[in-house]
């Protein structure tokens, strides 16, 4: 009779983590069953390991403590449009690599606003290149995850809490320590470990803006390996190695997560009368304004670079635009139907190590994976034709991390608050999905799936290994544009793929947060 | 198994109704999009073989290398030649059976197997509207001042970063590692693909650009920008070339010859220019395009063998990265 206080089955979530570990598994024993004898290391890729590391650790601690205030700020005051705002400061996260450093430079650069700003009144230029250049691209992109994800979890504190504190008198420092640290402590380890994973394999930024070769990562040698050299020994070696340092560093990071303490409240929006002085106010205007200025001014100017450019784009770019839409969506339930079973799982096992696991395609190489599924396909079929499915379900397991780090938490509230009363009614399994779960679930997983669909429809994947020259996704067409001097028609693509992005996202967020009308 | 066979016996009818012969050309990603040269040469080439030309794209010399003995390639082409030590080690390609002795490159080519389409030469290009004194020779780039940014290539992913080490090995040989030290003061930032570098420098960026002699081509026949200049070094440029080869294995061999002789061809030649915006391999200047005889190029021209740039490439890279990392 023990299995009856757990309403929802663990087989379903057992199954998906065993997908997950067998994709990338046998993506690493196709590569080392071609692997005919390595170099060993070099000095340059030990270089390249040290400085993955040294820029992942600031990239996530700048990204962590920037995003405490201003989720604080947004999680305590009501602007105009504060519902735009809180989904357009996410729209950096979401944003393809090289849209996002057309944007920073266009406000960080030589010619950019900041340093046109600097020069009218006389000061130095200041420069974007360089390790720094690296943290601030990587900050740029984090900091909105690492605040939507504090933000919820203030929105998780039950407004009851808060009345409460006020009963009692309590000032703002005092309501800090009592509900806000205990919460920021279980919330903050796993953001952080979140970003230091991606930003450990984020290789586009650290080229761009890096200056040179002391910015290089571990993703870049991974590149060079497969690409470049065609040592498919030093490429798994490499690989590994990644999966190594990135799932070591969550895995650590997951274990000091404290237990979940959890109250259930009635669901209002909390009241904050701890928040009400002119001080308070005048600081987080200030917070919400830098993180307003700090992120939508490069999107600003993406729109604007990409005006100019959209009415230029041939017509194949509107029907890869299409293609990206549908491999988006794809991506999306592939996403949804590892991630909710998982999730279900994760949040009735006490062990928090195991969710390592969903980190493992992120932690991966994609071009690792791609090069792995594509020795495997190759021999049956023509890897061409499965190019979009491939993509996409690459796509789904990058953005899976993502998607857990968000549901868990709500879903470990729910089977906390209402696992055994519904077991003990003898609700289980699908009607307990469908009357107690998803209905509480939803505004988290229509944020999980809007940033699988908007991430997918940004990244440029795996699709490069595979393409066919008659299906491209937006991302690869935007990089064609650009390898063929149509740096116009490519920044008009940019800005397509900026506005599809955010569409996808802002669907699915608000499909979430409408409240059930039935 | 009944739904195999049944399988099987649709596949052989689409084949047996699809009588016009295929050819698999493997092609370089960039190479088939809509404004690359494939479309027209699939165009071109279509009306002559009575055949159905078919673009296959992605990273050439991986994917052979992953395929082997099973590549469904008939015809590979825009190999560079620093990867054709590497593609000839497969022993997958055939004698292209074209005569060398046709071409018309700045340089002496004897590979009976892989047949330059096109080249050009590394070079720094500017835009003279913006640039007072740009550089008139190699040393004069290592003098430049400090706020003078230009922006590269990484030689362990880009192929015009490579050729730019392998142009400074030549230039300078054993002084290589003083002149990256020299030009890492004016070195803005480093690039994983030519197209990243490019942009940075249109917008303004960087002030110059490890580029081609012909990029100046595009600026001024397909935008009638007339600013954009190569500085051209009297020390010599590097000398880059694609080609193209035959499978040996192909099903086609008489299509591939074909489409090998169809590349030597003055229709090919003349497309190449405005198409791949790069110099036609087999063409005298005189019949180029319409402008594209006034193009600065350089006198002197510096090429490696496929052997020697191997020797030479991880000796190159790694100087480069030492003087650029301190």
């Amino acid at each position: 009779m023990a299995r009856s206080a757990q309403p929802v089955s663990a087989t379903p979530g057992i199954v998906a983590a065993i997908v997950i570990v067998a994709a990338v598994l046998a993506a690493f024993l196709a590569i080392g069953s071609r692997v005919e004898g390595t170099t060993g290391l070099r000095a340059a890729e030990w270089q390249a390991v040290r400085f993955t590391l040294v820029q992942a650790f600031f990239s996530a601690l700048i990204s962590v403590l920037l995003a405490v205030p201003v989720a604080r700020a947004l999680a305590r005051r009501r602007v105009p449009g504060h519902a735009l705002l809180v989904t357009l400061l996410g729209a950096p996260f979401i944003l393809p690599v090289i849209v996002a450093v057309m944007g920073l430079l266009a406000i960080f650069g030589r010619n950019g606003w900041l340093n046109v700003g600097l020069g009218a009144v006389g000061l130095p230029e200041v420069s974007i290149y360089g390790a720094h250049g690296v943290v601030l691209a990587h900050v740029f992109f984090n900091m909105p995850l690492a605040t939507r994800l504090i933000l919820q979890g203030w929105q998780a504190i039950p407004a009851e809490q808060f009345r409460l504190t006020a009963q009692l008198g309590l000032r703002s420092g005092a309501v800090f320590r009592a509900l806000e640290w205990p919460m920021l402590r279980q919330v903050v380890p796993g953001a952080f470990a979140l970003i230091f994973v991606i930003c450990l394999t984020s290789f586009a930024v650290a080229l761009t803006l890096g200056g040179g070769p002391r910015a290089t990562t571990i993703e870049l040698a991974i590149f060079q390996a497969f690409r470049f050299d065609f040592d498919l020994g030093r490429a798994a070696v490499l690989s590994l190695l990644q999966l190594a340092v990135a799932g070591g560093a969550a895995l650590i990071a997951l274990w000091v997560l404290p237990p979940m303490v959890v109250q259930r409240g009635q669901d209002r929006l909390p009241q904050r009368w701890d928040a009400r002085g002119v001080g308070l106010r005048v600081l987080d205007a200030v917070w919400i304004t830098f993180a307003a200025g700090f992120l939508l001014l490069p999107l600003a100017s993406v729109v604007i670079a990409g005006l100019g450019g959209i009415l230029d784009m041939p017509a194949v770019v509107w029907r890869s635009a299409w293609t990206s839409i549908w491999v988006a969506a794809l991506s999306t339930v592939v996403l949804v139907a590892l991630a909710l079973p998982l999730t279900a799982w994760l949040a009735q096992v006490r062990n928090g190590g195991l969710e390592g696991v969903t980190l493992l395609g992120l932690a991966a190489s994609p071009l690792m994976l791609g090069t792995g599924w594509f020795i495997l396909i190759f021999p049956f079929v023509n890897p061409a034709s499965l190019a979009l499915p491939i993509t996409a379900s690459v796509n789904a397991l990058m953005a899976l991390p993502f998607a857990v780090r968000i549901l868990l938490p709500p879903m470990r509230q729910v089977m906390t608050d209402y696992g055994r009363l519904s077991a003990g009614l003898g609700l289980r399994g699908w009607p307990f999905w469908r009357i107690v779960l998803l209905p509480r679930l939803r505004p988290a997983l229509g944020f999980a799936a809007g940033l699988a669909a908007a991430l997918s429809v940004g990244d440029l994947g795996v699709v490069a290994l595979f393409a066919d020259p008659d299906v491209a996704t937006l991302p690869l067409q935007m990089y064609r544009l650009l390898g063929s001097y149509r740096t116009d028609a490519a920044a008009g693509a940019a800005l397509l793929l900026l506005a599809l992005a955010l569409a996808m996202f802002w669907i699915c967020d608000t499909w979430g947060r409408r409240r059930d009308p039935g | 198994m009944k739904y195999t066979l049944t399988l099987a016996a649709a596949l052989t009818a689409t084949t047996a109704l699809a009588d016009t012969p295929v050819l698999t050309v493997y092609a370089g990603d960039y190479f088939t999009s809509e404004w690359g040269p494939g479309p027209i040469i699939e165009a071109e080439f279509e009306k002559i073989c009575d055949c159905d030309l078919e673009w296959s794209t992605g990273d050439l010399l991986p994917r052979l290398l992953l395929e082997g003995e099973r590549t469904k390639a008939d015809v590979v082409i825009g190999l560079t030649s620093d990867v054709t030590a590497r593609a000839r080690a497969t022993d997958l390609f055939a004698p292209h059976g074209q005569d060398n002795s046709a071409l018309t490159l700045p340089i002496d080519w004897t590979d009976d197997t892989f047949l330059p389409f096109n080249y050009g030469h590394t070079a720094f290009i500017y835009n003279e509207t913006l640039m007072d004194a740009p550089p008139a020779s190699f040393d004069d780039l290592l003098a430049l001042p400090d706020d003078v940014k230009l922006v590269i290539q990484d030689p362990r992913t880009s192929i015009s970063g490579l050729a730019l080490v392998l142009w400074v090995q030549a230039v300078y040989g054993d002084r290589s590692a003083e002149v990256w030290e020299a030009l890492s003061d004016n070195i803005l930032t480093v690039t994983k693909d030519w197209s990243a570098s490019y942009g940075l420098f249109t917008d303004g960026e960087a002030d110059m650009v490890l580029s081609y002699t012909t990029s100046p081509a595009y600026h001024m026949f397909a935008e009638e920008d007339f600013t954009k200049k190569a500085a051209i070094f009297p020390e010599g440029h590097y000398f880059m070339v694609e080609t193209v080869a035959k499978i040996a294995g192909t099903d086609q061999p008489e299509l591939a010859d074909r489409f090998l002789a169809y590349v030597m061809s003055r229709d090919f030649q003349t497309i190449i220019p405005t198409a791949n915006w790069s110099l036609p391999s087999a063409l005298p200047q005189a019949d180029w395009p319409e402008g594209w005889s006034q193009l600065p190029l350089p006198e002197k021209v510096l090429f490696y063998s496929e052997t020697e740039a191997a020797d030479l490439q991880a000796s190159a890279i790694e100087t480069w990265r030492a003087a650029l990392s301190q």
